[in-house]
Formats: C-alpha cells, structure tokens, sequence
C-alpha cells in the first residue's frame, strides 16, 4: 500500500475510534445538543412574539421569528458542538495513548483527522436533530433540493473551519477545563451577529463588529437559501471565511501537535 | 544507512539534551546488544525518561551518533518506530475503550488484517490474562491490568525491540513479579529490551547490563554482578542485649567498631551463607548471643554512594553538581 492509502487508512481507524468515544460519552453529546435546542424554544416562545414584531419589513409573529431565528440556532448548534471537539482533543493530549500514536509508524496528522471527522459526523448529526425540532415547532423553509444542498454544504465547510479552529484550542490547552472554556466564545458569536437578530437595531460599534464578524455571512447565506431569498455577497464572505478559518487552523494545529514534543 | 556491528539494538555515542538552561544528557554513551535486556538504572529526575523519550523518537536529541535497531534515529525516525514497542511511564491505553478494542486499534494501525489482528488479540488477551476483562472499559482496570494492556498493546506487531519505562514503578508486589515474568517470556524469545527503573532489585533479576544514570551521564556499568562487587554496601548487623556481650563480640570479630549507644555491631559482608556461618562461629567460640541479626544487600543507595559519592535522594537540587569528576571517571572506567 502506497504512504496515501496508509495514511487515508489510520485516519479511519482513528475515526472509529473517535466515534467509539462519541458513543461511550453520551452525556457530552447530550449536553453540547441540549443548549441549542434551549436557546431554540427560549427564543421562539419566550422572546419570539415580541422579537416577531420588531423584524424589519412588515413585521410578523412568532411564526415568522422562527424562520428568522433558525440559521442562527443552527450555528450556535455547530458552536456547541466544536466545544466538544476541544475538550476530546485535550483529553487526548493529557493521556499517554498520544505518546503512544507518536512512536509508531503510523501517520502523524491521523490523530487529528480522527477527531475533526468524528467531530464533524457529530455536527451534522446534531444539526439534523435540531433542525427536525425547529421543523416540529413551525419552521418553514421554502428552499427546492438545490438549495438544501447549499445549505447543507455551506453548514459542512463552516463546521469544518470551527472544528479545526477547535482542535488548535484544544492543543493549546494546558488543562481539559482550560480546552472547555476557550472556544466558549463561538458560542456567543452567533448572538452576537445577525444569527438572532437583524444588526440594523444593534448600536454603532457592537453593529460594525456584528456585521464584519465571520457567523454574519454564514447566517445571512443560510437564511437567504433556506428562505428562498437572494443570498447576495454574503455567499462569497461566508466561503472565504470558512476557507480562511480552516487554513489557518489546521496550519496552527498541526504546527502545535508538533511543538508539543520538543520537551 | 551507516553501517554498524550487526549484534548491536541500540547505539548512542554523545547523546546530549537540554530544556533550556537544565541540562538533563551530558554526553551519554550506550552499546546495547541484540537479545540482551539492558537497564538504565538511576533516581528520579536522572534522565531515564529523557533518554527513552529521545531513542523512541518522541522528542528531538541537541546532539549526538544514534542508531536504534540499524537505523539513524535522525535520518530514518519511520524505520525506527516501525522496529519498536514502546510502553512509557504513564499508561498508554485508551480509558473509554475495552481492552480488547485497545489491542484491536493497535492491530488496525499496524495494518494487521482484519483476521490476523483478531487472532492476534485474542492471543495477547489470553497472555497477559485479561480475557475476563476484554470487553470492560479500560477506565475499569487496575493498575496492574493497565500495565499489563499497556504492554500487550506494545506487542502487538511483534517488535524485535522494546523500551519499558519503569514498567513496575507504583505496582504492588504481586503484579511486579507478573511483569517481572512477562518480561523473562520476551526475553527468552529473543527481544531486545531497554529498561529503565529506580529499583535495584528490578535490575538486578532481569538486566544482563546495568547502566548507573546520574546527572545527565553513566558513571558506572556493568552487570550486576561486577556493579555489586564494587558496592560496600552489603553488611550483617549485630544486635547485642548489654555491653559487655557487645564487647566481647568486638573482640572475637576484632577491628570492629561498637556502636555503644545502640549496642549493634556492623560487619562488611556479602550475604552468603558460608560468611554468615564462618561469623556465627567466631561468635559460639567467643560464647556469646547476639539478640538480633539482619542481613543488608545493598540497595540503590549504596550504589549511588559508591559510584557518585552522593545518596539518591537529593537528585532533584541542582547543588549537587560538585561531585568530583576525577572519582566519578575512575568509576566510570570499566
């Protein structure tokens, strides 16, 4: 076998691996899955009639809230889920098993690749979960299959990026308590753009910030897919950022999975 | 490939390493032969970790010739990893997986098969007896059965060489003669193996050479038996019930010195049984009793005495860098 299908074939061993772990660690899943789906119903019962009425345009209800909502839920979701990733990543640093990895003939970046699969796997299973609740509580997309399929590929690329982005945090973690806080912020970014609220009603400074932060292109693109409206060039913002974030990433990660044994 | 004397697993010429301003290696040299159990013997904090980590390829040397299992540790790290096992200090083994799911990854990245590695597991678990086992979670093991995973795991690709890094550290005495006999298995089937330990007594039942780690460098090295011929560590102590009696024996045994607060007498000796009887015979002649007599083999302390002229305890300070290089050559000199 050739050094590419070697490597192609530890990278899925360490992917059932990875899976193996997702299984035996239920209440991660449980608890990475259970925040969107709280942050769901808070906003659409709670919050939504009101938040409803203050949608720009003719300014609807609860109904037309929930499809407003739902593209930043399901980001929040993938932020929750690379929280995840960060702390396997640390705990498999802080346990010999890695030391292990290390002197064996094996692909290096394997251990890696396991952990942004499995990682990924998780995301999207978690995004289809809570988007079958949204469905059940009245979300109505009116995307055609093309459209789902650029949604699904926009959502795959994006939690690509975070969960690389992820995997670097969790390496520079010093501690499994340290890699479960660091990426807490991806989960703040979503509220903190256009995922649950139009930036227009935001104030000057937090409005610059929110519409030049990487969830704002993501989200306006998922909307304008998923509501059949025209997604302008927030399509291309959201690509290159994802792009960019996983690029970055995997380059810090890589060079930090390496560092590690210099001492 | 440099060409090396083909009886050799492991040479080191000039190994140097240091973490900033602490050097841990200072120069080491080390020929370890084919077939042969070798150990680096040394106090926490020596380098014994240090060294394995940089044979094993986990961490880079600053300096130095190595050749592990006939390749360049530098030039051919790939070669090297696939020729070793390697079972660290702390366990290797994964805690959410089974045993038996820990020996089937190892397979897997050893690219076994799928029915080789399923032969191949089933017969670890059946050796290293956790059969029972092998479908819990690894999180569930005692620390003897991590140990003992940890090392099936290492054999799973059969390696011709392994490094064991205190392999008993921390076990309790019954697992430490089960992995004292697993050790003894591989070895009489003619794998290589580099043990590092803090127990002499570890060395002593299971190396063929014994390397004296101290301050970043070997001061002595031998077999057990050469390194203990040159330890005054080993006396018999005499316990005596009043001075008088511990007088008279001071006489009958001569050029001893009573300690008289304690009562005790301490006589060089090397444990065997015919100075034991040739002493206690002096003694029924002289008519008298000790009330107490033990036996003391040296212990790695005395072997740190003799051969660096300081105790084991106080590695860790680094004022301790003032032992006398001349004396520590003379040992050194093998």
């Amino acid at each position: 076998m050739s050094t590419l299908a070697y490597s192609l074939t530890d990278s899925a061993t360490m992917l059932r691996r990875q899976l193996k772990h997702i299984l035996r660690y239920p209440s991660m899943t449980l608890m990475l899955l259970g925040m969107p789906i709280i942050f769901l119903l808070l906003f659409v019962y709670v919050f939504g009639g009101q938040l409803g009425a203050g949608l720009p345009g003719n300014g609807g209800g609860r109904g037309d809230y929930v499809n407003y909502l739902v593209p930043g839920i399901l980001l929040l979701t993938v932020g929750m889920a690379v929280n995840g990733t960060a702390v396997s990543v640390a705990m498999d640093m802080t346990e010999g098993i890695v030391d292990r990895f290390r002197t064996m003939a094996i692909a290096r970046v394997s251990v890696l690749t396991g952990h942004v699969l499995g990682s990924l796997i998780q995301a999207v299973a978690s995004l289809i979960v809570v988007l079958g609740i949204a469905l059940a509580i009245g979300y109505r997309p009116t995307a055609g299959p093309l459209a789902w399929l650029a949604s699904l590929g926009v959502l795959v690329l994006f939690s690509f990026a975070l969960i690389w982005l992820a995997v670097a945090l969790g390496l520079t973690a010093k501690s499994v308590e340290t890699a479960s806080n660091t990426p807490l912020p991806l989960t703040l970014l979503p509220m903190l753009g256009s995922g649950f609220v139009p930036t227009d009603s935001m104030p000057a400074g937090l409005r610059q910030f929110a519409e030049y932060q990487p969830f704002t292109p993501v989200a306006d693109t998922l909307r304008g897919l998923l509501s059949g409206t025209p997604v302008g060039g927030s399509v291309i913002a959201a690509l290159a950022w994802s792009l960019g974030i996983a690029l970055v990433s995997y380059l810090w990660a890589k060079r930090l999975y390496n560092r590690r044994y210099t001492r | 490939m440099t060409a090396i004397p083909s009886d050799s697993a492991i040479t080191v010429a000039g190994l140097c390493k240091s973490f900033g301003e602490q050097t841990v290696l200072d120069g080491l040299d080390l020929d370890v032969q084919q077939g042969t159990v070798f150990s680096l013997l040394g106090p926490n904090g020596a380098g014994k970790t240090t060294v394995v980590r940089i044979l094993s390829t986990l961490i880079p040397a600053d300096a130095g010739q190595m050749q592990v299992a006939g390749h360049d540790l530098v030039q051919e790290p790939d070669a090297v990893r696939a020729a070793i096992g390697v079972t660290g200090q702390f366990s290797a083994v994964d805690g959410l997986l089974t045993g038996a799911e820990n020996l089937g990854l190892m397979a897997d990245l050893h690219h076994l098969g799928r029915a080789a590695g399923r032969r191949r597991v089933a017969e670890l678990l059946e050796r290293f007896d956790l059969v029972e086992a092998a479908s819990k979670p690894v999180s569930s093991y005692s620390g003897g059965m991590r140990r003992r995973l940890d090392l099936a795991m290492t054999l799973v690709a059969r390696p011709r060489l392994i490094f064991l890094d205190e392999p008993t550290t921390a076990l309790d005495p019954r697992s430490r003669h089960g992995m004292w006999a697993l050790i003894r298995e591989l070895v009489a089937e003619g794998v290589t193996v580099f043990l590092t330990t803090q127990y002499l007594d570890e060395a002593d039942e299971l190396a063929d050479r014994i390397a004296v780690l101290d301050h970043g460098r070997i001061v002595a090295e031998g077999t057990a038996t050469a390194l203990k011929r040159r330890i005054p560590g080993g006396h018999v102590r005499l316990q005596f019930a009043n001075p008088h009696s511990l007088d008279a024996a001071a006489d009958a045994l001569e050029s001893t010195t009573p300690d008289e607060e304690t009562l005790s007498l301490q006589i060089p000796a090397d444990g065997s049984v015919a100075s034991l009887r040739a002493l206690l015979d002096r003694l029924d002649r002289a008519q008298v009793e000790p009330v107490e007599l033990s036996i003391h083999t040296p212990d790695l302390d005395d072997v740190f005495f003799a051969v660096t002229g300081h105790s084991s305890a106080n590695q860790d300070s680094t004022d301790q860098r003032g032992t006398d290089p001349s004396e520590a050559a003379e040992v050194a000199n093998r």
